[in-house]
């Protein structure tokens, strides 16, 4: 998926040089993305030249096992993924090792895949379109949002930041950098203040100021506190009572060096605020976010986005084949 | 989606209830499972698999063996295992002889170091020193507003020139700064990829410049299967003093504590779990251990079972099952034993898997009947309770009267004592079903 299939709601409107820039910027980014996260693939070839070779059993898959779990898939997602492996294996006489790799690829893809292409999409056809961004400590919500309002302002559109985090120290500030980095408008009250208050304005100055998208930045909290998921909660109120059918997207963002808690962390933001997708962050590193795995197969939540750096432009939209080929080093 | 190891444990420690001893294949799928566990736990498979090799070797040995409740065991020595791969050095800070003594925190981003200085800075105040907070992450955008506003919270002396100046410097300044204002010198740094080389480059040149008593990693306690490549890089580039574990107040297993220790060699030295800047203390091995087995009470259970168990007359007991002998004596001992380690419904309570079992959850664990039992036996005479087949009917009128219970009471004790004897009969002969303690309904 390039950017200009992204949002629904800016479809036709990209001229064919941006199209052809996407194109070679996702190439440049696919080499890098299976750098890093290849590196932990040269075992797995290893492990399968031996199927090949005959040597199998037991042994092999159960290699195949610990490739899927060091990218914290998880271990029943990994089970039923190997299990559906060995019979594709078995009736495609799959022989060489680049078919059982490219198979592999293509298992785990299957996990992430969705039926309806919009289901992927972040929509914005609203005016003004509210997207509202959550998640625990430190996995780079303002970070983030910085980057998807940059991306908003290239296609034509206003973006309007509100900084809704009054807990952490400085947050506010932080997100303001990012607004006079990308060129928006910023919303933000004194440090300390009732989040829900913040929102409100925000969303009065979208219309005055003449925004149409509108991204809330959050306070990082674990899915555990209780008063703050209640927060949480009374934010998407707010928002629901101010702008009818709004919030349009609930992101959360998820760092993908995360483990087996991301999934617990998706189940209890999903039941507070009504998570829409995914944005998969810190990709850039050797961590593989395969938590993903399981939260799209058991909760249903897509993966639209992934941040793969520090830079403006370091955040891409989602593609599951291309993620598991770059996870498993296949070629093409 | 979320048992925990006691809960899957359950499930073996039932059937191994039956022959009481393990085999080696018993432990093989004890061990299968506390993989999963441990993989479910976010401890990288690699650590596991070496964990688990030298676990199974000890729950080979005879300290599980003959141990009266195998199982459990087996729970017990992974535990303590775990609880001392994590905590065998200490974990106190190393600090200076000649003030300040420096800290130099670093780690990926988000993982909470600005933060852990805050925190780590209040921890040090209430102990008597005067720590000095330095602001060298010129990065993030406002990492260095975001220092300075917790240092004013903390009441600690901050050094931030500010974020267009060299990191190298600043570190070098805010110790010389430290050493006028106060005795700790605690330098927050940028999160940073350990693949990044330029930013790795420039930590070491920092760790150069101070030459830190404290390298001190923050970790994620929901870091996943790559926490071993980040903290060994960081190992290799900087070389760590210790390991301070963040966000511990989520419900993340923490696996991560076990990989970060077992690739680095250096100890956790503190954990930071909560929102309010006290919520920071030493880290406590046993708990984190539990923690990552995901089992509550079953070692209290275990602990209990071992201080109240005599040895020696379990050996007796064990003699007299294979013997078949087992008399009303036998009865009412074991009685005293199981009544020693507390009242039943708590016993039965600390069990994994029993609060939930069916069947065991409706039954009523009733205490006074256990007292009824007692009566019954002590109202025997040694004859009658070594012998119970000359206890007649006039015999049991006796018994009644004296213990101020009913003939149908005595009968049930006699009944239930034979059927107890039978088992012991299968057990000798190496098949035993369930064996229920004496008195208990349902």
């Amino acid at each position: 998926m390039e950017w200009y299939e992204v949002f629904r709601g800016i479809e036709g409107e990209v001229p064919a040089a941006v199209v052809e820039e996407e194109k070679a910027e996702r190439a440049g980014l696919l080499g890098r993305l299976r750098r890093n996260l290849g590196k932990a693939s040269g075992a797995l070839r290893g492990a399968l030249t031996t199927i090949v070779l005959g040597a199998a059993g037991e042994d092999v898959w159960e290699q195949v096992e610990e490739a899927l779990i060091a990218a914290d898939v998880g271990v029943d997602a990994t089970l039923e993924i190997v299990d559906r492996l060995e019979v594709r294996a078995a009736s495609r006489g799959l022989r060489t090792q680049e078919d059982l790799i490219a198979e592999l690829a293509t298992a785990v893809a299957d996990e992430l895949r969705v039926d309806d292409p919009d289901a992927r999409r972040i929509d914005v056809t609203a005016h003004p379109a509210i997207i509202l961004v959550v998640g625990v400590n430190g996995t780079g919500k303002t970070t983030t949002i910085g980057k998807l309002a940059w991306r908003l302002t290239q296609m034509g559109r206003r973006p309007l930041m509100v900084a809704a985090d009054t807990f952490r120290a400085a947050a506010a500030e932080q997100l303001t950098e990012w607004a006079g980095r990308v060129g928006c408008d910023i919303v933000r009250q004194a440090s300390g203040g009732d989040p829900a208050a913040v929102v409100y304005d925000g969303l009065a100055a979208a219309a005055s100021r003449g925004a149409d998208v509108v991204i809330i930045d959050t306070a990082g909290r674990l899915h555990t506190q209780v008063n703050l998921m209640k927060e949480l909660e009374k934010v998407r109120r707010v928002i629901e009572r101010q702008v009818p059918g709004a919030p349009h997207e609930t992101l959360l963002v998820l760092d993908a060096t995360t483990g087996q808690n991301g999934l617990r962390q998706a189940h209890e933001f999903q039941r507070a605020v009504q998570v829409s997708g995914v944005v998969l962050t810190k990709l850039d590193g050797t961590a593989k976010g395969g938590i993903v795995v399981a939260i799209h197969k058991d909760l249903g939540i897509p993966v639209k986005l992934i941040g793969v750096g520090e830079q403006l432009d370091d955040l891409r939209p989602f593609d599951p084949d291309e993620f598991t080929r770059a996870l498993f080093a296949v070629d093409g | 989606m979320f048992d925990s190891l006691s809960d899957r444990l359950q499930g073996i420690v039932s059937e191994l209830r039956g022959h009481g001893r393990l085999s080696d294949e018993d432990i093989d799928r004890a061990m299968r499972e506390i993989r999963l566990a441990l993989l479910e736990a976010d401890v990288n498979f690699k650590v596991v698999r070496d964990f688990i090799a030298h676990v199974k070797e000890r729950a080979k040995g005879a300290e599980v063996m003959e141990s009266l409740t195998p199982a459990q065991q087996v729970v017990k020595v992974v535990h303590d295992e775990l609880a001392a791969l994590m905590g065998s050095s200490d974990s106190r800070l190393a600090f200076a002889s000649k003030p300040p003594t420096i800290i130099l925190m670093a780690g990926l981003q988000g993982s909470g170091k600005t933060t852990a200085c805050a925190k780590l800075a209040t921890f040090l105040k209430k102990d008597g020193k005067q720590p000095v907070l330095i602001a060298a992450d010129v990065y993030r955008p406002a990492a260095i507003d975001q220092l300075v506003t917790l240092a004013g919270r903390v009441e600690v002396p901050v050094y931030a020139p500010g974020a267009d100046v060299d990191p190298v410097r600043i570190a070098r300044d805010g110790v010389r700064f430290a050493a006028d204002r106060g005795d700790v010198a605690i330098i927050d740094t940028a999160g940073r990829l350990h693949i990044d080389e330029e930013l790795m480059g420039e930590l070491v040149r920092i760790r150069d410049a101070v030459k830190p008593h404290n390298v001190l990693l923050v970790v994620d306690a929901m870091t996943g299967q790559d926490a071993v490549n980040a903290a060994d890089e960081f190992r290799q580039q900087v070389e760590l003093d210790g390991v301070i574990l963040t966000k511990l107040d989520g419900d993340a297993r923490g696996g991560a504590a076990l990989s970060v220790r077992a690739v680095t060699g250096k100890p956790i030295k503190f954990v930071s779990n909560g929102e309010k800047l006290a919520d920071f203390e030493y880290f406590h091995p046993d708990r984190m251990a539990s923690r990552i087995l995901g089992m509550g009470d079953v070692l209290t259970l275990i602990e209990k079972a071992e201080a109240t168990v005599d040895a020696k007359q379990a050996a007796a007991m064990e003699e007299k099952l294979r013997k078949a002998s087992f008399t009303l004596d036998d009865m009412l001992d074991q009685l005293k034993q199981v009544r020693k380690m507390g009242p039943l419904s708590g016993i039965l309570g600390m069990l994994p898997g029993v609060p939930g079992m069916k069947g065991l959850k409706d039954a009523q664990i009733d205490e006074k009947q256990l007292d009824r039992v007692e009566a019954l036996i002590l109202s025997m005479t040694p004859e009658e309770r070594r012998h119970p087949e000359i206890i007649d009917g006039s015999r049991r009128q006796r018994i009644a009267r004296g213990s101020g219970m009913k003939v149908q009471d005595v009968n049930g004790l006699l009944k239930q004592h034979r059927e107890m004897q039978k088992l012991m009969k299968q057990l000798s002969s190496g098949r035993m079903p369930k064996l229920g303690f004496p008195g208990m309904g349902g």
